[in-house]
């Protein structure tokens, strides 16, 4: 039968390979590039402040994604506890962005402004302090570590090479904004302003 | 979706299903010089072993053609095809809202029975109570403990000791509007190590922890001029401010010599975030009723 004529010519198999399983990507993920809902920050999103920025990159560094989404999805369920579903403008200056995969832990898309600094601190530190059912691992030492204020100036650049609308001056002052902050401080910064976008919670 | 994009999705999909119906069509097709099935194809190996002309089974065959009328099928029925809106006129938000609308609809009658009720009246509802511990397992435990216990630096809410305190308005705007204890830290005013020591023994020594008398007599002017201001002379508190009674020997932060020590030295900044947007008018009420039943029990009961 004439599924031979490809199944006997590799070239040809490859090239019919190539273009259907482009197919979905031209068609699903192409045009959401273009799309204004995906590309423009929603009301009350801006780029990452350094300290912030710095605190994100922990988060990233430290592997929370493996553990906590940042993705509420439009679901009863989900929006009483965590708050307003998640809308894909919130996430343009997510470089990546921090969906997750698996809920070991609760979402944190709205976790923002929930709890004290002093709350974030004494979990981060032992989370068996404050929730005795967690099986949070301790993050102790980020409160000895400092942040590199190099680090977060050149991070800064290269966002803004990338099209993220900083300002000269915020570059400028990032390097006095992060000098002598715990990596504790900055990852409970990151954590204290996720979601706090919508000012009506519910 | 701007036209082009529309067009640009429209025009793909149409053409990927019909190349896909080309190709199993165009595939399966028996040519000319095709060996006839159940034939030999020729291969042979180990003296024994054929291969057999034998084409996957029709109904294999047809779960291909199958798979092309349910895709036709749901870009008919639901929103797939660049903007068109799809027969169902289903969305994610209009599937939310419903959700939403049937939700409202079957706690209403459980909601609408609280209505009216002060907290007094909540905390003496078992079904009320119900529910607040359940609104108080999601959204309190967390620093306050599932048996509302507390923790270090979280107050305990099951114990008669309040910090802004125990009437119904002051739980309700607590939880409302949440609340902000600053302790300053005041190492530097004391008058450096044994003015520090003195003063954490003069302060055990209101909840009745011994001290060296003469330490407590060095520390006493220093409190009334540095610590009364908030914690009063007597050292009870000012429930309007929410400093802490220091007579009663309930700690917040622990009352052992060292962690006295620390809060004095370095002092203490104790935030509970504001819950109103978060649970809403009737909620709060709810919750501030089971709170409030936990320190109230017996006297409720009767």
């Amino acid at each position: 039968m004439r599924h031979e004529t490809i199944e006997k010519n590799i070239n040809l198999m490859i090239v019919l390979i190539i273009v259907v399983i482009s197919v979905g990507g031209l068609v699903e993920i192409v045009p959401l590039t273009y799309s204004s809902d995906a590309t423009e920050a929603a009301e009350g999103i801006a780029p990452y402040p350094p300290l912030r920025l710095a605190g994100r990159d922990i988060y990233i560094r430290e592997g929370c994604y493996g553990c906590h989404s940042q993705q509420i999805r439009p679901f009863r369920s989900e929006t009483e506890r965590y708050g307003p579903y998640s809308i894909a403008g919130e996430f343009v200056y997510d470089r990546p962005f921090q969906f997750g995969s698996k809920r070991t832990g609760p979402d944190l898309a709205r976790v923002g402004r929930r709890y004290s600094n002093d709350w974030h601190r004494l979990h981060l530190t032992d989370p068996r302090s404050v929730v005795p059912e967690s099986n949070m691992p301790s993050y102790a030492w980020l409160a000895e570590a400092t942040v590199d204020p190099a680090e977060v100036v050149a991070k800064m650049r290269a966002l803004q090479t990338l099209g993220d609308p900083y300002t000269d001056e915020q570059i400028s002052n990032a390097a006095d904004a992060v000098k002598d902050r715990s990596e504790m401080d900055a990852l409970i910064a990151y954590l204290q302003d996720l979601g706090t976008n919508r000012s009506s919670r519910r | 979706m701007p036209a082009f994009w529309n067009w640009y999705v429209i025009i793909l999909t149409v053409l990927f299903i019909f190349g896909c119906l080309w190709l199993i069509t165009w595939s399966t097709q028996q040519s000319p010089d095709d060996v006839a099935e159940d034939e030999t194809l020729g291969h042979k190996w180990d003296d024994n072993i054929q291969e057999l002309n034998h084409p996957a089974p029709r109904w294999w065959l047809y779960l291909f053609y199958l798979t092309i009328v349910f895709a036709v099928g749901y870009l008919v029925a639901y929103p797939g095809l660049g903007n068109l809106k799809g027969t169902l006129g289903w969305t994610q938000e209009g599937q939310y809202e419903k959700e939403m609308q049937a939700a409202t609809e079957r706690y209403k009658s459980v909601y609408d029975a609280f209505s009216g009720k002060d907290v007094v009246a909540l905390s003496q509802d078992p079904a009320a109570i119900d529910v607040g511990k359940s609104l108080f397992a999601n959204y309190c435990s967390t620093c306050h403990g599932a048996d509302a216990r507390g923790a270090k630096g979280f107050p305990n809410l099951t114990d008669d000791d309040w910090l802004y305190g125990a009437s119904p308005d002051a739980i309700v705007a607590t939880i409302t509007n949440g609340r902000n204890g600053v302790m300053p830290a005041l190492g530097a005013a004391l008058g450096g190590e044994q003015g520090l020591d003195n003063m954490v023994a003069y302060v055990r020594s209101l909840s009745g922890h011994e001290g060296d008398p003469a330490s407590l007599a060095a520390a006493k002017p220093l409190f009334d001029s540095i610590c009364a201001a908030c914690h009063g002379v007597d050292g009870k508190g000012n429930q309007m401010l929410g400093s802490a009674n220091l007579t009663d020997d309930t700690w917040l932060h622990g009352g052992s010599p060292e962690t006295v020590r620390e809060t004095v030295l370095k002092g203490r900044m104790s935030e509970m975030p504001p819950h109103a947007e978060l649970l809403g008018e009737q909620k709060i009420l709810i919750v501030a009723g089971y709170i409030y039943s936990l320190s109230h029990a017996e006297k409720t009961a009767n």
